[in-house]
């Protein structure tokens, strides 16, 4: 059918509809959800490490004022049921989690006791006087003592090993014949998500519905609804679960967490709603760690420093209690090892490994670590050449000629452009004249640097990822409600998926009223998070509005007498071609279509409703390239970021200014992460950065201004859209971490990895000898 | 706990309130008066997300007591805006410069900036950052943010610049009237 609208809306940059009620202090988020007679919750938490619970008395706490209950996992026993991420499905080596310690404790912030009272004053009044008795024992904190230690985390497991992989590859004689062979250790400290808003839910169980509503700070609601489900035995159907605006996710929010059972655990104990607000100390204590791994990576080069072959070791430390699954991500890290570059044989082993330290989740690019050791290791393999950084990447990148391309971890590139993105970067950083700016510089006795940083971004649409739907609704009145399973917690998709739709019915983006995360409400999704929104979210919006435009002109056909062929739709309106006074608009189509049924020919169904179903290509990958300049102090130890820009292909953008801000914000977390940022536990396994005092995050002094390049290559999806929105974050600590290393290589110091706070690069510089 | 009696002046609007002494001016702001753009970041005075004005300066409410704005004026994000809903112009540059994405953080920038500009009009792009440095935002990368501060100096200056011009033009106009005026005369005399 005709009537094609001009884009107008997608590809610019539109201001965002979600603005103007945060800007005023009129968002809602769940801290600020209130329910009829709730309590508020708040947890008795291990001081220690590990160790076994020798005596639990919440006598005195049940008698406290204003206290209604307090409960331990004896209380949970029989009423809450294995249950598990559907990601993961039911993973029989992975621990199913228990909302509260269970005789022992595994790591320091592991909750034991949930006491719930009239406020949360009150919550944490009672929580003082819960008495528990710990035996403490040494825990296993390292990845090193985890592997070889007769301590083990979890005993029910019977092993510190939480997965592995052991993926050989015939590559002695590659190793052996080779011009240059280099081998390194790389080291990713352990850093964390911290959006702004920590966890929080409000749980009200309903016994007389049999109907349990959940309000929360979720990233995925139809996730929660099926893990609660089966936690308590419901049918899905008489679960709802609502999310209002949400503080920033970044993966923490994307799964549930025990603290959040036990609230709704409570809840079901107590049939009357329950709250809990995370604070900040518990959301760095214990709202899910990340990032802590390692390799031993060696690779073998021809003489003219054309890639042979890579022999990845990969350890990670995925703390107790961990989600989804057992946390490791060395299969992805596996998978994209070989990055944007021709790397024709890969040997790969993984060991993940439990501690007694805060379990891991997703963060951001859980996979990274693969950007993070490559590209290091393809600045070793340059000094050991004694080639240019940048000249190695040319000599390897992956080019138009060579797509299609399946690497040797068996991943089919297309529609990427790395070498565009590796150019363009070099000349928006102007490397030539940088070069020049380091040698001068270098002579007048300071320390300037550049890193690049170079990969590919695979957007998560496997399995349950891969579909997204939409309902599109015109109402009698006209007015146009768009409904999805999306859960948009700073992605700006209220804006972009309107845009979308928008320019399909050739109406404004402010006409569009936007729901999504009700459960009873929207179709099923899987959550926003995993960059994936521009794929199947776009995907969904775009099939329902073409339903809609459909719909639509059968309307107008019979309202206006006109045929379809001959009909547009632009204002708000379907108007005869060139005649936007020759029309009707979506109110008066709505009305026939609503209000007046019998009217309408038999093969056009009354109403204005469509709903779609998106289904994910088969891959999407998108791609960028990071450059980096800084100077260090050799004296402080102090890192400056001197220019920071990124030459990024996500296909065509929906909205550059949503783009480009999730490019910024991707990069600040990294560059606090290499930087700043750096979760710490003592020997003991005490936590010593649980405050932001301690546990230091990127302020606007410390994230450089970031310039864009955009290189435009269209996926195979609906618009030639692709995800990016973890890339920002995958891309940046290689680039700070690389021209740390290049401003330093004078001085003979090596940086292998992360942290490098002051301490650090002067232990690097001291270690080579000094200044 | 004992409750005391609190009066205070919230958005313009005189409030009496019995309010335990630990009660936190950000809790009481919240939950009492149900003034929730005051967001609760880290509840120990470094994210900045609970900032609001007292008495024109800014100030993190989860670090003073309620009780301790007996007498105070105080204004919240909510009591920025008009009723109206139309933003003001450090709002209006947020949305503009893409300066928040989650939003939490941002009523805390808003106040933030807002006292800013009030107290540092002339603000270079460096110090524009420093002055923002109380406040963390962890979906922006402080970029758009930075941007609507340097936009809100620029178009403010722009204005008082333009206000300027235009009494410059009225003095230059009736300057101009005057020398008229004055021709006018001159043929007078000229022409009796």
């Amino acid at each position: 059918m005709s009537g094609e609208t001009a884009a107008r809306y997608v590809g610019a940059r539109v201001q965002r509809l979600e603005d103007p009620r945060m800007l005023t202090g009129r968002g809602h988020y769940i801290d600020d959800h209130v329910v009829p007679g709730m309590l508020h919750a708040a947890f008795v938490r291990s001081p220690v490490a590990r160790g076994t619970v020798t005596a639990l008395d919440v006598s005195e706490a049940r008698e406290m004022p204003g206290v209604a209950a307090v409960f331990t996992m004896d209380d949970f026993r029989d009423i809450c049921q294995p249950t598990w991420s559907t990601i993961t499905g039911r993973d029989p080596n992975a621990l199913p989690l228990k909302p509260l310690a269970d005789g022992d404790v595994r790591f320091a912030g592991d909750p034991i006791a949930i006491v719930v009272a009239e406020s949360r004053y009150l919550a944490e009044d009672g929580a003082e006087v819960v008495d528990v008795d710990l035996d403490a024992q040494p825990p296993v904190l390292d990845i090193e003592t985890g592997l070889r230690s007769a301590i083990v985390v979890h005993p029910e497991i019977g092993t510190n090993l939480a997965a592995h992989i052991d993926a050989p590859a015939e590559d002695e004689k590659i190793f052996a014949d080779a011009a240059y062979v280099v081998t390194e250790t790389v080291v990713q400290h352990r850093y964390v998500a911290v959006p702004m808003e920590g966890r929080g839910l409000v749980a009200s169980w309903e016994p007389g519905r049999g109907e349990l509503t959940i309000w929360a700070a979720t990233q995925a609601p139809h996730e929660m609804r099926s893990y609660c489900a089966r936690m308590l035995g419901l049918p899905e159907h008489r679960v709802r679960v609502v999310m209002g605006d949400v503080g920033g996710g970044f993966g923490q929010k994307m799964f549930v967490t025990r603290e959040e059972m036990a609230v709704v655990l409570a809840s079901y104990l107590l049939a009357r709603p329950v709250r809990w607000i995370e604070d900040r100390a518990e959301n760095l204590l214990a709202g899910g760690h990340a990032r802590q791994e390692q390799a031993t990576v060696s690779m073998a080069a021809d003489a003219d420093g054309r890639l042979l072959a890579a022999r990845v070791h990969h350890t990670e430390n995925v703390g107790s209690y961990s989600t989804p699954g057992t946390g490791s991500v060395g299969g992805g890290v596996a998978a994209f090892f070989p990055g944007p570059y021709r790397l024709p044989v890969m040997s790969f082993t993984n060991q993940a490994v439990y501690t007694n330290t805060c379990g891991r989740c997703a963060y951001r690019g859980p996979w990274l670590f693969e950007t993070v050791a490559r590209e290091q290791m393809m600045d070793v393999v340059a000094r050991a050449t004694g080639m240019d950084p940048l000249e190695l990447r040319r000599v390897n990148v992956l080019t138009d000629d060579d797509l299609p391309y399946t690497s040797a971890t068996g991943v089919r590139y297309e529609r990427i452009s790395p070498a565009k993105t590796l150019e363009q970067a070099a000349e928006l950083i102007d490397y030539d004249g940088f070069r020049r700016e380091q040698a001068a510089a270098r002579a007048a006795g300071r320390y300037l640097g550049l890193g690049l940083s170079l990969y590919v971004e695979p957007i998560q649409t496997r399995g349950v990822l891969g579909s997204e739907g939409a309902i599109l609704r015109i109402e009698p009145t006209g007015e146009i409600m768009l409904i999805m399973g999306t859960a948009s917690h700073g992605q700006s998709v209220e804006t972009t998926m309107a845009q979308i739709v928008a320019d399909e019915l050739g109406c404004d983006p402010e006409s569009i009223v936007f729901l999504q995360g009700d459960t009873a409400v929207t179709p099923w999704g899987p959550g926003t998070g995993g960059s994936k929104t521009a794929v199947i979210a776009a995907g969904a919006a775009h099939l329902a509005a073409g339903k809609m435009r459909d719909k639509l002109m059968r309307v107008a056909e019979h309202v206006l007498e006109v045929s379809a062929s001959d009909l547009q739709l632009s204002g708000g309106r379907v108007h005869v071609k060139g005649d936007p006074e020759a029309g009707a608009s979506f109110a008066k189509l709505a009305e026939a279509a609503y209000l007046n049924p019998a009217a309408l020919p038999a093969d056009i169904e009354p109403g204005l409703l469509v709903s779609a179903r998106s289904v994910a290509p088969p891959s999407t990958l998108s791609n960028a390239c990071h450059a980096c300049t800084v100077e260090v102090d050799v004296h402080t130890g102090e890192v400056t970021i001197l220019r920071y820009v990124v030459s990024e292909d996500c296909g065509r953008m929906i909205n550059p200014m949503v783009v480009e801000g999730q490019i910024a914000g991707g990069v600040a977390q990294g560059v606090g992460g290499v930087l700043l940022e750096h979760m710490v536990y003592d020997a003991e396994g005490n936590p010593l950065t649980t405050t932001f005092m301690d546990y230091l995050l990127p302020t606007a002094c410390e994230v450089p201004d970031i310039e864009y390049g955009h290189v435009v290559t269209p996926g195979d999806t609906a618009g030639g859209f692709k995800g990016m929105g973890e890339g920002g974050a995958i891309g940046s600590p290689p680039a700070v971490i690389n021209a740390v290393a290049d401003a330093l290589a004078p001085l003979g110091a090596r940086i292998t990895g992360t942290p490098l706070g002051p301490p650090q690069v002067l232990a690097a510089i001291a270690a080579a000898g000094g200044e | 706990m004992a409750e005391h009696r609190l009066e205070a002046t919230v958005n313009g609007r005189e409030v009496t309130a019995m309010v335990e002494p630990r009660l936190t001016l950000a809790d009481f702001l919240r939950e009492k008066l149900r003034l929730t753009g005051t967001h609760l970041g880290c509840e120990h005075g470094v994210c900045g997300a609970c900032t609001v004005l007292v008495d024109g300066a800014a100030i993190r409410s989860c670090l003073a007591f309620a009780i301790q704005m007996q007498g105070c004026s105080i204004t919240t994000v909510e009591g920025l805006t008009p009723d109206s809903g139309e933003l003001t112009d450090v709002q209006a540059a947020f949305r503009a410069e893409h300066g928040l994405q989650c939003g939490f953080c941002t009523p805390g920038f808003v106040v933030s900036a807002t006292a800013l500009l009030a107290e540092r009009p002339d603000l270079t792009a460096a110090e524009v950052r420093e002055g923002l440095s109380g406040n963390l935002c962890r979906c922006t990368g402080y970029q758009g943010i930075v941007r609507a501060v340097q936009s809100v100096i620029r178009s403010r200056q722009a204005a008082s610049s333009g206000q300027q011009a235009e009494a410059g033009a009225a003095q230059a106009a009736g300057t101009t009237q005057e020398a008229e005026a004055g021709a006018a005369r001159a043929a007078g005399v000229a022409g009796s």
